[in-house]
């Protein structure tokens, strides 16, 4: 009898630890304003001096590179905006929500009440899930630099993103390969409990099929055995891929690298856009990521003007060379002071009116950034635009092309 | 030859959860609590290994036994705080508390070391032993995890059955008010059980990371969950059984992702789980003990 207790005590326990390894990569709540503001439908009275901008972001926690990164490029631009003493000035506030749903929309409560006029969504997919609908019920429009997930716009004619959608991003990094010929016997390894990781392979299969790329192995993981890559790499070895496409962030792909090295693998790799940080890991030894490529809409190394400074600007600043979430979320800015300048907006104006200014405008307007030339956006809020690719070689992107 | 690499994989892979799951089914046998702690005492672990040799540079043999000590410092204190005043309480307050104390590490080490992901750099050299003119390369760190594993093994189950205090801690997990009676000293026999606990959950924590490079704090929970479903499978509060239950887990958990589904691997193992301990309740190597009623 009393065995049995214990047993089922013990797997009770199990189920319990289970979900806190689900969702143990919360970080500290600093910012986390947790007010009874939800209820509180209409937002506080622009003060008239400036337009309040604000947004959400992992500052803390696992996925911070992105989040930091993001608010330090919007503060750049802010800043600059800000000195040339137009009429358009922006007060930028960003809070933490950890890349989580549930404090982002804590997040996004906090900046309703301070009076947010206008909104950077934010930097993460699941998060921007989560406060996309609040943007949409309140009517406050909102541009996400980073949030690449389909989920994210679909069925809200006032959320925007500066980046491509997850599905594009496949369909996109197979058009690049085939284009390139980097490689004709591809092996796939996802994350299959990742929105973000699952998203990109399937257009990515799609795409490659129509282009005649052969699809030799296509494997998976999930959160629990994210430790031992051997099975995935052994297949994709056996079956002679001589290109391995890792849809997936830099945390696992860092292991993938160092176990492919351990067995003597090396095919060339392509990966997405969460690749980007893998360099700034601590401790990690980038000679592994040698050769690693991926599509991403921003090049560091680019000879353009504009990134020179914006490069110049961001490293003089926090010491560190911007990666294509500070990018983004540089060109959000601009893209909003674009679209304010056209439609003769006022910082006195309230939410609602900007948002249907701003969703006029930019379904419209061409925008010229860091991320791309020419950029337009569709009535549904996705981007459209050229991807760059990059290599890293001696441990710092390099641009292909 | 794929066969035997996966095989080799597999016991790599397996060797780890069972010397977590040696550390769990130390402290069941004895204790006769779950302490579900154990898994973010290994991240702890691994955390003081890491600073110690990659921020002050202190050579990886001096990493892993201040690691080995704090943990064990770390041990004797959670038990005295957290589990000692609970000692009559009833078993599930135990548990919970146990939870809660995980839920604690992990937090602590987020704000101590910030949830960013660390490369860990391997206490063991790098380099494999090639076999069959290289079709089969063995990792060294897979090798010296089997060994150590064997030995501490061993070893704990000379302490047990041989020492004076092995024999205080037989005699507490058989009945602890009767070894009250016969002059043993329970608490202190149970502190030192936790002690030992800890010293191996280091251990385990600095090969873990090891084999597989990245720290955060969340690193211990999942192969501490894994490492307990081992003790179960091998029959928990056995230490022989911890490992053939840590082996066979890895070993299952890889054969699923190479020949079943990458999709499905972690359902397999839990499958397998469930079919003995429906045929064999107290796991394979447990023993079977009619309860008095």
């Amino acid at each position: 009898m009393m065995k049995k207790k214990l047993l089922s005590l013990a797997l009770a326990g199990m189920m319990v630890l289970g979900l806190a390894a689900c969702g143990g990569n919360g970080g500290d709540t600093s910012s986390d304003a947790s007010t009874d503001s939800s209820t509180d439908s209409s937002a506080a009275a622009p003060t008239g001096a400036a337009f309040k901008l604000g947004g959400t972001g992992p500052l803390t926690g696992a996925a911070a590179i992105y989040g930091v990164a993001a608010k330090n490029g919007a503060t750049i631009a802010v800043e600059e905006i800000n000195a040339l003493g137009g009429d358009i000035q922006f007060d930028l506030r960003y809070e933490d929500d950890v890349h989580d749903a549930e404090k982002a929309v804590n997040a996004y409560n906090t900046l309703k009440d301070w009076g947010m006029q206008l909104s950077l969504g934010s930097v993460t997919s699941k998060p921007a899930e989560a406060t996309s609908v609040k943007n949409n019920e309140d009517r406050i429009f909102a541009l996400t630099p980073s949030a690449s997930s389909t989920a994210t716009i679909e069925g809200k004619d006032d959320v925007f993103q500066m980046c491509f959608m997850d599905p594009n991003q496949g369909s996109a990094s197979a058009t690049y390969i085939s284009e390139k010929k980097l490689g004709t016997k591809i092996a796939v390894i996802w994350k299959n409990d990742d929105v973000y990781s699952k998203g990109i392979h399937e257009t990515f299969v799609a795409k490659a099929e129509e282009l005649g790329l052969e699809i030799v192995s296509d494997t998976t993981f999930a959160d629990g055995n994210d430790t031992d890559f051997s099975v995935q790499l052994t297949d994709a070895q056996k079956n002679g891929a001589d290109l391995v496409f890792l849809p997936m962030y830099y945390q696992p792909a860092s292991l993938i690298l160092a176990q492919a090295q351990g067995m003597s693998y090396a095919p060339k790799w392509f990966g997405v856009d969460g690749m980007d940080g893998i360099l700034t890991m601590d401790g990690f030894d980038t000679t592994l990521a040698e050769g690693v490529m991926l599509l991403t809409p921003f090049n560091a190394d680019a000879e353009d003007q504009q990134t020179k400074d914006f490069v110049a600007k961001y490293q003089e600043k926090y010491n560190e060379i911007p990666n294509q979430f500070a990018a983004d979320a540089y060109d959000c800015v601009y893209a909003y002071y674009q679209a304010l300048t056209n439609a003769k907006a006022t910082p006195d104006m309230d939410a609602t009116t900007l948002c249907d200014l701003m969703i006029q405008q930019f379904t419209t307007m061409t925008f010229n950034g860091l991320t791309g030339t020419d950029v337009t956006w569709d009535s549904t809020g996705a981007v459209s635009k050229q991807p760059k690719g990059m290599v890293i070689q001696n441990g710092a992107y390099v641009g292909l092309d | 030859m794929t066969f035997l690499s996966f095989l080799i994989s597999g016991i790599s892979l397996g060797s780890i959860y069972a010397i977590i799951a040696l550390g769990y089914t130390m402290v069941y046998g004895i204790a006769k609590m779950l302490n579900f702690a154990h898994g973010d005492v290994i991240m702890v672990g691994a955390y003081i290994c890491f600073y110690a040799t990659t921020r002050f540079e202190l050579p990886a043999i001096v990493g892993v036994i201040l690691a080995i000590i704090v943990c064990t410092v770390l041990g004797i204190v959670i038990e005295r705080l957290a589990y000692k005043p609970l000692r009559a309480a009833p078993i599930l307050a135990v548990l919970i508390t146990a939870i809660g104390v995980s839920y604690f590490l992990q937090n602590a080490a987020l704000l101590l070391w910030s949830s960013n992901p660390k490369v860990f750099t391997s206490v063991i050299p790098k380099g494999n032993i090639s076999l069959f003119g290289g079709q089969l390369t063995i990792p060294y760190v897979t090798l010296v995890t089997i060994v150590v594993c064997i030995i501490i093994m061993i070893a704990l189950v000379w302490f047990t059955s041989k020492t004076k205090m092995g024999k205080a801690m037989r005699a507490c997990s058989e009945d602890k008010g009767a070894a009250q009676l016969m002059g043993i000293n329970v608490n202190g026999t149970i502190s030192l059980t936790f002690a030992i606990g800890s010293g191996l959950a280091a251990i385990a924590g600095v090969l873990l990371c090891s084999a597989y490079p990245t720290l955060v704090p969340t690193t211990g929970s999942m192969p501490g969950i894994k490492a307990f479903t081992a003790a179960v499978f091998g029959g928990i509060g056995s230490i022989p059984g911890a490992l053939l239950g840590g082996v066979l887990l890895g070993i299952i958990e890889i054969f699923a992702k190479a020949y079943i589904s990458t999709q499905l691997s972690d359902a397999i193992v839990f499958a397998v789980l469930i079919v003995v301990l429906i045929v064999r309740p107290a796991g394979l190597l447990g023993k079977q003990v009619r309860e008095k009623v």
